[in-house]
């Protein structure tokens, strides 16, 4: 059975599931619970549901004496708080040491588009990214983003788990099992790769539709584990394209982008284009769909970019 | 009431990591002296005394917590654990060298008996309010002890972090404030000013403990107190001298973070076996009286 559509309310739902199986596991909040719907798992467990209220700093480093006496704590923010607010307790008390804190940040990249440039997170994964020690991790729905929390019982070390605020269509398919590092690919083709990750990849499956009317023929990867990279998986996926584009919902600067660059860096490969925001901060906008068009993240863009570059090629 | 042997001992263990802190720092080495001087009483009458421990097994799940959030002045730390074994003796001279035990701050990877990463400023005793949340759960009753620094309290998270205890009662926490009123650059009261500590602790809805941090039976007392506090956490406001037992270092900036010349270190050796024979000497006279 398909998981609550939205992604927010999928992930409240899994963490509440979490807490059945592992006594362990404990949630933090900051005063967002009923937007990061971690309130869910504050109703079946008050007693290991934390409101620390607004003071995020506090509770990262909350979270790390937590792990440090067997705790599984989650703590829940906008990303832009989770990742940026929190840096440096993070660091230092949760990545250095490494221990088993989770970081939900909700309402990523620029699905908080009412609030506009100062609630939205352009850089979280960057930021998140550059951490020794620290998963990233950015599911593209609701089912992936089930299977992705169960396996933060037992991977090791901490976790960044990036959650959009929307309902997203229905992609991750529902029997095949999740690892972090996995690669999913769900459509084949020869002519052009399109990796993406999050609200991004059901973009990138229309784009390989738009280019397959016009005779270019796309596969498309969902790269929902940004760190570590799965660099074997990435030169396989990539090889024999003629032109690569990689999408994300994220400053183009150090994110997914970055991070494939990275990982492709002594292999030949064709030429890549990245699609996101482009190194610039959001805006209120008045749905979603409206503030992706106006930052160039849309399928006819990821289509256009794969056109240029075999053009180019 | 704390009986003259169990004072005496923590006086000497007291002076003993002095001793050791001085053999850390050596001659030409960078090192946070004086604000580990300050808190060798404070450090020694928890390891030694108030602390449930058990340094064969420094991982025992009983044991009690101590948490240096003022992370810099973790020598006087590696001085009580190398006194109690749990860390080699050889590695105080390899301190801060490469892929040593003993690094610049608490580093829980590299050294037995750390229990924490700290060294950021402000974040220790949010990281004790974890712990103390965590434990409780378990029907654990482990106290937690974190010492921070007077300049410390400057860091917001602090305060955060003192709310939050308060809020969740977390009385097993027993915050200690070295208040040696000596910063980096400077005295505290100029870099900023920090009025009315022990009324902002009230204020935040901490029990308010304040003592002479030198004093070992007053130290003593105060942690007996704070474990008898329920209902809310307690902090030991203990004023100390920056650099305290070395002359040349008492209330001075310099030797926040200092280099011991050769005539230095030979005065700070002086300093402590002089340190060593008044005490030899006071009680020898209390044995005759």
């Amino acid at each position: 059975m398909n998981p609550h559509p939205n992604m927010r309310e999928a992930y409240g739902l899994a963490l509440l599931e979490l807490g059945k199986v592992n006594r362990n596991v404990v949630a933090l909040e900051a005063d967002l619970g009923k937007s990061t719907r971690s309130v869910l798992f504050q109703e079946a467990f008050p007693d290991r549901y934390f409101q620390m209220g607004i003071a995020e700093q506090n509770m990262a480093a909350t979270a790390a004496g937590l792990a440090l006496v067997g705790k599984i704590p989650f703590i829940h923010s906008f990303a832009v708080f989770a990742a940026g607010r929190t840096f440096d307790q993070l660091r230092n008390t949760v990545s250095i040491p490494r221990l088993n804190v989770r970081i939900c940040g909700s309402s990523c990249g620029l699905s908080d588009f009412g609030d506009g440039k100062t609630h939205q997170s352009v850089e979280d994964v960057a930021i998140m990214r550059a951490l020794p020690n620290m998963t990233v991790l950015s599911p593209m729905d609701s089912i992936e983003t089930v299977k992705m929390m169960e396996c933060l019982i037992d991977w090791p070390g901490p976790v960044y788990i990036r959650i959009n605020r929307s309902d997203l269509p229905f992609l991750y398919p529902l029997s095949e099992p999740y690892h972090i590092g996995k690669i999913t690919k769900l459509r084949d083709g020869s002519d052009v790769v399109l990796l993406a990750a999050g609200v991004m990849v059901s973009r990138s499956l229309e784009a390989a539709g738009l280019l397959a009317e016009k005779g270019i023929s796309a596969r498309v990867f969902n790269v929902s584990t940004i760190k570590p990279i799965n660099r074997q998986g990435l030169i396989e996926a990539v090889t024999g394209a003629r032109a690569i584009v990689v999408s994300e919902e994220h400053n183009t600067v150090g994110g997914l982008g970055g991070a494939v660059l990275e990982a492709l860096r002594t292999v030949s490969h064709a030429s890549v284009e990245l699609i996101g925001i482009k190194d610039s901060f959001g805006m209120s906008a008045a749905n979603y769909e409206e503030i992706l068009a106006r930052f160039g993240l849309t399928a006819p863009d990821i289509a256009g970019a794969a056109m240029d570059l075999l053009r180019k090629s | 009431m704390t009986d003259t042997a169990t004072i005496q001992k923590l006086e000497r263990l007291a002076l003993q990591l002095r001793f050791d802190l001085l053999e850390m720092m050596g001659v030409g080495k960078a090192g946070h002296l004086g604000g580990s001087s300050s808190m060798a009483e404070i450090v020694a009458c928890l390891y030694f005394h108030a602390m449930r421990y058990n340094p064969a097994n420094p991982k025992d799940p009983e044991r009690d917590r101590f948490l240096l959030s003022k992370g810099h002045c973790v020598l006087i730390q590696y001085a009580a654990l190398v006194e109690l074994g749990v860390i080699p003796r050889e590695e105080l001279k390899k301190l801060k060298t490469l892929d040593c035990c003993l690094q610049g701050h608490p580093d829980m990877d590299r050294t037995p008996g750390i229990e924490a990463v700290t060294g950021s400023l402000g974040m220790g005793l949010s990281i004790a309010l974890g712990m103390a949340l965590g434990l409780r759960l378990d029907g654990r009753s482990n106290r937690i002890y974190v010492v921070m620094g007077d300049g410390e309290l400057s860091e917001g998270q602090i305060w955060e972090a003192a709310m939050a205890a308060a809020a969740y009662k977390a009385d097993t926490i027993t915050g200690i404030v070295d208040l040696n009123h000596v910063q980096a650059t400077g005295p505290t009261k100029e870099i900023l000013d920090i009025p009315d500590i022990a009324k902002k602790w009230e204020a935040f809805g901490w029990e308010v403990l304040k003592i002479d941090g030198h004093d070992i039976g007053q130290i003593l007392k105060a942690l007996e107190k704070a474990k008898r506090i329920t209902g809310r956490p307690a902090v030991i406001i203990a004023e100390t001298v920056k650099g305290k037992g070395f002359s040349f270092a008492e209330n001075n900036a310099a030797f926040h973070n200092g280099i011991l010349t050769e005539d230095l270190y030979r005065q700070a050796f002086a300093d402590l076996q002089a340190l060593r024979t008044a005490l030899d000497s006071r009680y020898a006279k209390e044995v005759r009286s």
